[in-house]
């Protein structure tokens, strides 16, 4: 796989034999799990595991949970308190699943960032790329959906205002809108089509992280050094990786184990530290909640959404808010083709390096942003956080390819892995490349 | 098998043609179920109208009725909240068109045309202010007297509303629409 010669497998005993010649799956996951892999993957190389391991931990719970919960504006509310409170480890069962959402999202945004910092998004990983923003975009679909469905204020009127984004399409908005809720107003009939669609979504999401997979197995890992592994020898490309079957998994599963520790204690101590009070209480239609939040995970598009608030020509500031939050997403899936610096890792680029952490600190200030009203100072600091965000994509990413003169890199991964046991064994003096961790 | 070099056409190629419209309508049809059964179910869109009794109502006094699914406000305005609204010049609102289901859809916003005439001839003080209570940015209920105009003010996205519910700060693009309405008695109003 990946073209980087390495030993496939080669059925033994009969069976074997008898299996591989009819349906050759054997083969498929020996190829899957024995794939070369770079050596020097660090610590920012596990969400990939951990995001594996989250959707079908939620897959898993939410299935238990569909056996006790209702699905009806009357009932939903009720039934998820009879989950809390008659049913066997409910409580344990929808906390966990209720955090799961917040470990999915915690992982999938480091994922992100890895790849927006190690350049995992230029060629010839653009696909992987841009099938990744798609889970992420589907993700946010099904969290939506997901919070919806116990039918507190905090559900009812998330679901107003996300539904309402549609109806700010001009032309065809209402409509659109009148056709995503089945009614003038968020109902039954929306409760009813979120509660499908939420059990359907994490399957299209399997589906695509196997192509996920599947594409970053053909073109290879990228790896700190954001430098390809030899294909030129098996010797060399050995010299290059390791398989990753047993040691990657192994590592994965350790840092795994280290952040269900986390988990757990926050699952069991402080289970609705990341919800909202307003949730416990039933949806009332006629009254909405003093301040409606979105989940945690939402805040910096939800403040990219708020942050436009005039007028440009004939676009309404409503629309606009609405493009600039579903541009921002589909901004980063463009990256492959807006930065144009060849240098793939920020390790050996010193300008990039720096607004790169601006657009960490960006994204957190947008968080920040968005959980507060939308009085005094906010607005303004929503927008200065906004237009940054699209200016990394549009005009820094772009000009630091002209303007950057990058550090020298290794030419090789097993010279960066060389360098880098060698300056840990006892800081001796490590030649030019900096080691990878 | 040899190329035909025939600008038009074959049967073979009418018959290619003919199979692929056939199938794209064929699948058409079958997905038009599946995409129409989201709209509105029929007892959703049966029209409904409600009746709501407003003699209790003193000045400065507002009900909330729920109306196919969203509140209606009817505020019965006092003297200063009528005087305020009739005071502002056309040129200050963000939305110049009343948004009045009950006369034109362009008549222009002065408070006149976004109150509702009383019962018979009576004259049309400006005390009767029924509307959706629904902010047009992205449906929150906005909350009553308050905000910058002392009319309506929307906690999720700060809209500010002035006392004859038009919009004059913030994001939402409309004033808030006038439903028909209108007095079926000296003390009863008809929604829808």
């Amino acid at each position: 796989m990946g073209g980087i010669p390495h030993d496939s497998y080669e059925p033994k005993s009969n069976a074997e034999k008898w299996i591989e010649r009819r349906l050759p799956i054997i083969g498929l996951m020996h190829a899957t799990l024995t794939i070369p892999t770079p050596k020097n993957l660090n610590w920012m190389w596990i969400w990939g595991i951990v995001l594996t391991f989250t959707l079908v931990l939620q897959i898993v719970t939410g299935i238990v949970l569909v056996m006790h919960y209702t699905p009806d504006a009357t009932l939903a509310f009720a039934s998820v308190e009879h989950i809390m409170r008659d049913v066997n480890a409910g409580w344990a069962i929808r906390y966990i699943h209720m955090n799961g959402a917040s470990l999915f999202f915690i992982a999938v945004y480091f994922h992100i960032f890895r790849g927006l910092f190690y350049g995992s998004y230029k060629e010839p990983r653009e696909i992987t790329w841009i099938i990744g923003i798609l889970i992420y975009i589907l993700m946010m679909a099904t969290a939506f959906m997901g919070y919806v469905l116990p039918w507190g204020q905090m559900s009812f009127w998330g679901a107003t205002v996300i539904t309402g984004l549609f109806g700010a399409i001009p032309g065809v908005g209402p409509t659109l809108q009148t056709w995503l809720l089945g009614g003038p107003a968020v109902d039954n009939d929306t409760l009813t089509r979120f509660f499908s669609l939420h059990y359907l979504m994490p399957f299209l999401i399997a589906g695509l992280v196997i192509v996920h997979i599947w594409a970053f197995h053909t073109t290879g890992n990228n790896n700190p050094t954001g430098v390809e592994v030899r294909r030129t020898s098996k010797k060399e490309a050995e010299a290059d990786t390791l398989p990753f079957w047993p040691y990657f998994v192994i590592k994965d599963l350790y840092a795994l184990a280290f952040i269900l520790v986390i988990f757990a204690a926050i699952v069991a101590f402080m289970p609705n530290y990341l919800g909202h009070p307003d949730n416990y209480i039933e949806a009332n239609p006629l009254a909405t909640p003093a301040h409606i939040v979105p989940e945690w995970y939402f805040l910096p598009f939800y403040a990219i959404l708020r942050a436009i608030t005039f007028d440009v020509l004939f676009l309404d500031a409503k629309f606009l808010g609405v493009v600039a939050m579903f541009g921002a997403i589909v901004i980063m899936a463009l990256a492959p083709w807006l930065d144009t610096s060849t240098v793939r890792s920020g390790k050996y680029r010193p300008m990039f390096k720096i607004w790169f952490y601006i657009l960490i600190v960006d994204f957190f200030v947008l968080m920040w942003a968005g959980a507060m009203p939308a009085e005094g100072l906010v607005p303004t600091i929503s927008l200065i956080g906004t237009i940054y965000w699209f200016a990394y994509f549009l005009v820094i990413l772009p000009l630091l390819g002209v303007l950057e003169k990058p550090l020298p890199q290794p030419e090789t991964i097993e010279e960066d892995w060389k360098a880098s046991m060698a300056a840990k064994k006892g800081g001796a003096n490590v030649p030019q490349a900096t080691p990878a961790e | 098998m040899a190329h035909v070099d025939d600008d038009k056409g074959s049967r073979r190629d009418f018959l290619y043609v003919a199979t692929g419209a056939a199938g794209a309508v064929g699948v058409g049809a079958a997905v038009w179920p599946l995409v129409d059964q989201m709209n509105p179910s029929a007892d959703v869109q049966a029209l409904s109208s409600v009746q709501v009794d407003v003699g209790d109502l003193e000045p400065g006094g507002q009900v909330t009725q729920l109306w196919l699914g969203k509140p209606v406000f009817i505020r019965r305005r006092t003297e200063d909240e009528i005087a305020a609204a009739a005071d502002t010049p056309l040129d200050d609102l963000q939305d110049p068109i009343a948004r009045n289901d009950n006369i034109g859809a362009n008549d222009p916003a002065d408070d006149a045309n976004r109150t509702l005439a009383p019962f018979g001839d009576a004259e049309n003080t400006g005390e009767w202010l029924v509307m959706v209570g629904v902010c047009t940015h992205l449906g929150c209920v906005p909350l009553g007297e308050a905000g910058d105009f002392n009319g309506w003010f929307c906690p999720c996205h700060g809209s500010h509303y002035d006392t004859a519910g038009r919009i004059r700060r913030g994001p939402a693009p409309t004033n808030l629409p006038v439903p028909v309405a209108e007095f079926v008695s000296e003390t009863v109003i008809k929604l829808g």
